[in-house]
């Protein structure tokens, strides 16, 4: 039997992204519409779908984390410490109007 | 066991998720697989009982909220076979092994319904006892099941109040009405203590240590029993088992079931199996013509 694999995105409501829901199977797009409408649509839970043939989605799953990153985060820098530093100097402990 | 799938076992016992593509242990496959694929019959047969009454249904709001719950389990059939495929089953295969008998569903769709008051008590009760186990597999390690069951959980929400409606509606009625309840708990009440299957110590159930199921059997029916029994005894209306009580501790107490009968049942031998599993052979037949033609004509 030749059928394929679709995979469906759809849309919550107006502003949200596209999520991937799930998938069917179809012989082609035609049938595939009326099974999604079906299965993704008919509770008037979707806004918009895509259907997208399985073999064209390209998948990219190997990240390579060789560096450590942590200027990229919020985590990556502490504030605090120099903070109360930069005050002391200043000549205050605490922060002043001015 | 080798280290790989020691190293799987540890990931998915920490919180880790596998997705369908990922590499798993012949074993997890194996029983994933069995696992959906009785989740997916469950849905497919569970259409049977209750599509014997949309034509008897006693008003027009009741034949549409019916048949629209028949239609949504049919549909999550639909999406827990696609999950199945994608593990490795066809879902033709699928379903030559449901209708040779070879594949099991849940203990309930073995029995017949005799009146509407079944259908209060099955989308009532029967349900009430499904979406405890679907809330548990929420957490499933198999992320596409997962994902899928947030799906059907939020699809299922509308089927118990329904159950709930009509039960409540026949207890607020006539003598008759009311009496068409009772009968019918006295008969699910069996089916309904056995649903959940029998208590396995969560280190000895490989479904729970490989976080397939995030809940044993026991737990799940807890759950059952002190959120709904207090719901059917404020009603007025009593449950055929002397021992089923509330201890201090909030465990419920009640009448061993016979796990034996349990395992028969779903292995065909209920009193509505054959009946139903003909029904799908009988329907698969009737609708092949379908299938080939709208392949050939796609082709």
């Amino acid at each position: 039997m030749s059928t394929v694999v679709f995979e469906v995105f759809r849309r919550e409501r107006a502003g949200a992204p596209m999520q991937h829901a799930g998938s069917i199977v179809a012989p082609d797009a035609r049938f595939a519409e009326v099974y999604a409408r079906e299965q993704y649509g008919r509770r008037g839970e979707s806004t918009a779908l895509w259907l997208v043939p399985r073999e064209a989605v390209d998948e990219i799953e190997d990240f390579v984390d060789e560096f450590d990153l942590k200027y990229r985060r919020v985590d990556g820098y502490s504030i605090k410490e120099r903070l109360k530093e930069a005050r002391e100097r200043a000549g205050a402990a605490a922060p002043r109007a001015g | 066991m080798d280290a790989r799938t020691e190293e799987f076992l540890a990931h998915v016992q920490s919180g880790g998720l596998v997705e369908a593509g990922d590499w798993m242990p012949d074993e997890y496959r194996k029983r994933l697989t069995k696992f959906v694929e009785m989740h997916a019959n469950s849905e497919l047969m569970g259409v049977l009982p209750e599509r014997d009454w949309i034509l008897r249904a006693p008003t027009l709001q009741r034949k549409l909220a019916l048949t629209a719950k028949i239609q949504d389990e049919a549909g999550h059939a639909q999406l827990l076979y696609r999950i199945v495929e994608d593990l490795g089953k066809p879902r033709e295969a699928c379903l030559d092994d449901l209708i040779a008998g070879k594949s099991k569903f849940h203990n309930v769709f073995h029995y017949p319904t005799k009146s509407w008051g079944d259908v209060g008590v099955i989308a009532w009760l029967v349900d009430a006892a499904a979406i405890i186990s679907q809330k548990a597999l929420l957490k499933c390690s198999y992320a596409p099941y997962a994902r899928i069951m947030r799906k059907i959980c939020w699809e299922e929400s509308f089927h118990i109040l329904h159950g709930r409606d009509v039960v409540l509606t026949l207890v607020t009625g006539t003598d008759g009405q009311r009496e068409l309840v009772q009968e019918a708990l006295d008969r699910w009440w069996e089916p309904l203590m056995m649903f959940h299957g029998n208590p396995i110590p969560a280190d000895d159930d490989p479904m729970v240590q490989w976080r397939i199921k995030s809940q044993p059997n026991e737990e799940a029916r807890q759950q059952f029993l002190e959120g709904y029994v207090p719901q059917v005894w404020e009603l007025g209306l009593t449950l055929p088992d002397p021992k089923l009580a509330r201890a201090d501790d909030g465990t419920w107490t009640y009448t061993e079931p016979d796990w034996e009968k349990l395992m028969a049942v779903v292995s065909g031998n209920g009193p509505a199996s054959a009946e139903r599993i003909a029904f799908r052979r009988l329907s698969r037949a009737e609708i092949d013509w379908v299938s080939r033609t709208v392949l050939a004509e796609a082709a």
